[in-house]
């Protein structure tokens, strides 16, 4: 996909996320709508997969760390065919599938997440096991900046450098708010690239919500030998005027009138886009 | 078979036949190369062996992911601290996912003896069977450990596997196939049921053969399997009479609690729980001490069924 096309489909996830969250009444809006243009490229423009196979041998392997942010992901796999996107109206409902953290009794997703600090060991794991194999594929997670402050993660960081893990890119979705304000006043992550470069990380800062910047990275191998982690700079509440930069839109439902300028902005975006 | 081996050295031997014949047999370890007799493992497969140092909860999310792409993990490390440090891990990696994930938890309950109450785990058998899809084992012996291994093997469902450091004295003959979930009658007797797990199996026997000698006809049944719990097994054992229930773990949340939950449901029948007291942690010392200490012994379990079957004349 061109990254015209990736950034018409980054909107239209944000449209249908914001609708089964509205229409579900719960949700991780902020996070959501930070990380879409990350999961975007890596699901339309990066990753090796198969919808009509899910367990496919040859699909690259994706763990959605920050398990909160699944509104995005139960969108885009739905789009994409692993399952019907009128089951995205259960989202949350009693007895769903679609529960508020990624679950993988739903077709493409690998793994059960939703407590902080765990995506980056079994990813780490993921990445291991197909090298011990001599499998080609790939392993990307997403995490949370706030999700930082897990120490699980750092064990990890310490193996995949170890073992030298060039086929796992991690993602950090840093868009600087956690549940309770910035991270640099909850818990200061600064400096963040340093400390994964002092990680024996191979270490990439770029804009988050920029499809062209994402493609550029995310599109090459990255340099042998090593693990990749993108910090990838975000807005939380991207694409929503009033939800962008605020705190509280980490999880929190828009009503009707909200709705409305929210959906008008998408379709300003999209048209922008045309 | 009676190699004098402990239940640790017999698993990873074996683990290394099972590793031999296939080759996505990996096993991960935590700096605990030693302390799990991983060694010959490592030796004769190291591309199947992967060190993570010490950091049991990587290990077991690498694990969880290792299984994720079609590999067959076991994880060997001590249970204290498998069972409580990766305890997140084991429950959501690991259960919550369903990995095919094999935990082998050496030196469990107070193996450790003298080292202290951070390196005991008295509480891991209540803590796993509060989580719903992971198998809980306590082999008793060699043969044991091997035929749980195998039967473990042919399935596809995470299992926490719990043995101590010692050798084992012989209770089944090499060969002896076990039934996850299926406990095992070691002896009949028509007064009262001895059921025991893991290293108490051993001394349950003594004990039943000593109460043979004052005829108190005491039965024996190895509840080697924690989760899922046999429970017709120990609803046969209450219709026979009284039951004293003997582990190597807390009074709390264990073995015991698990039967009484049982017969208080469906047959309420007289019972003495022996295991490590709940509130407090355990005397420091070699495990035989503590465990004559506790009464969980030939003596202490012969003395508590004797006062148990004199108190319950039927």
């Amino acid at each position: 996909m061109e990254t015209t096309e990736l950034r018409r489909k980054a909107v239209a996830i944000r449209r249908a996320l914001l609708q089964m969250i509205h229409h579900a009444k719960a949700g991780h809006t902020g996070g959501a709508l930070s990380s879409v243009d990350i999961l975007t490229a890596l699901y339309y423009g990066v990753m090796h997969i198969n919808p009509k196979q899910p367990k496919w041998e040859g699909r690259d392997f994706f763990v959605m760390s920050k398990g909160h942010s699944v509104e995005g992901l139960y969108c885009i796999l739905a789009d994409l065919g692993f399952f019907d996107p009128a089951e995205l109206d259960t989202f949350c409902r009693f007895g769903t599938r679609l529960i508020g953290h990624p679950n993988n009794k739903v077709p493409g997703v690998e793994m059960n997440t939703g407590a902080l600090g765990h995506g980056l060991p079994v990813a780490t794991g993921m990445a291991k096991g197909l090298k011990m194999m001599g499998r080609p594929n790939r392993v990307y997670t997403v995490m949370g900046d706030g999700e930082q402050g897990e120490g699980s993660i750092y064990e990890a960081a310490m193996a995949a450098s170890h073992y030298k893990l060039d086929n796992l890119t991690a993602c950090i979705d840093r868009n600087h708010l956690q549940i309770s304000g910035d991270t640099e006043d909850v818990m200061a992550l600064e400096p963040l690239a340093d400390r994964w470069r002092a990680f024996g990380w191979h270490v990439v800062d770029l804009d988050g919500n920029d499809m062209d910047a994402l493609m550029a990275e995310l599109g090459h191998e990255p340099p042998a030998g090593k693990p990749r982690m993108i910090i990838a700079h975000t807005v939380k509440g991207r694409g929503v005027k009033e939800m962008e930069n605020v705190a509280k839109w980490h999880h929190g439902v828009p009503d009707d009138a909200l709705m409305e300028s929210a959906m008008a902005q998408l379709s300003e975006q999209e048209r922008s886009l045309a | 078979m009676n190699t004098g081996l402990s239940c640790r050295e017999v698993f990873c031997n074996h683990l290394t036949e099972m590793g031999t014949a296939d080759k996505r047999v990996v096993a991960l370890t935590s700096d605990a190369k030693g302390s799990t007799a991983l060694g010959v493992f490592a030796k004769a497969l190291p591309e199947q062996f992967v060190e993570v140092g010490i950091a049991e909860q990587n290990e077991i999310g690498m694990a969880a992911g290792m299984a994720a792409v079609g590999l067959k993990p076991y994880v060997c490390a001590p249970a204290s601290f498998l069972s409580a440090r990766a305890l997140e891990q084991i429950k959501v990696d690991v259960a919550y996912s369903r990995m095919n994930v094999k935990i082998l938890a050496v030196s469990g309950g107070i193996s450790y003896g003298a080292l202290g109450a951070s390196h005991h785990s008295p509480h891991d058998i209540a803590v796993f069977r509060a989580i719903p899809g992971i198998v809980v084992v306590l082999p008793c012996d060699e043969a044991q450990t091997v035929g749980l291994m195998d039967a473990l093997a042919a399935t596809d469902t995470p299992a926490y596997f719990r043995v101590g450091k010692v050798a084992m004295p012989v209770i089944y003959p090499a060969g002896t196939t076990f039934e996850i979930g299926k406990a095992v009658r070691l002896r009949n007797g028509d007064d009262l049921t001895i059921i025991a797990c893991g290293e108490m199996v051993y001394p349950a026997l003594q004990a039943a053969e000593k109460l043979a000698g004052e005829g108190i006809a005491a039965g024996v049944l190895d509840m080697h399997t924690l989760s899922p719990l046999d429970e017709a097994a120990v609803l046969e054992a209450a219709a026979i009479g009284p039951i004293v229930t003997v582990e190597e773990h807390s009074v709390n949340g264990g073995l015991g609690a698990a039967v009484a939950q049982i017969t208080a449901t469906h047959r309420p029948v007289a019972m003495r729980t022996l295991g490590l007291p709940g509130d407090e942690n355990a005397v420091a010392g070699a495990s035989p001490d503590v465990f004559r200490h506790y009464g969980l012994d030939e003596d202490g379990i012969y003395a508590a069924a004797r006062e148990l079957s004199a108190t319950n004349r039927k």
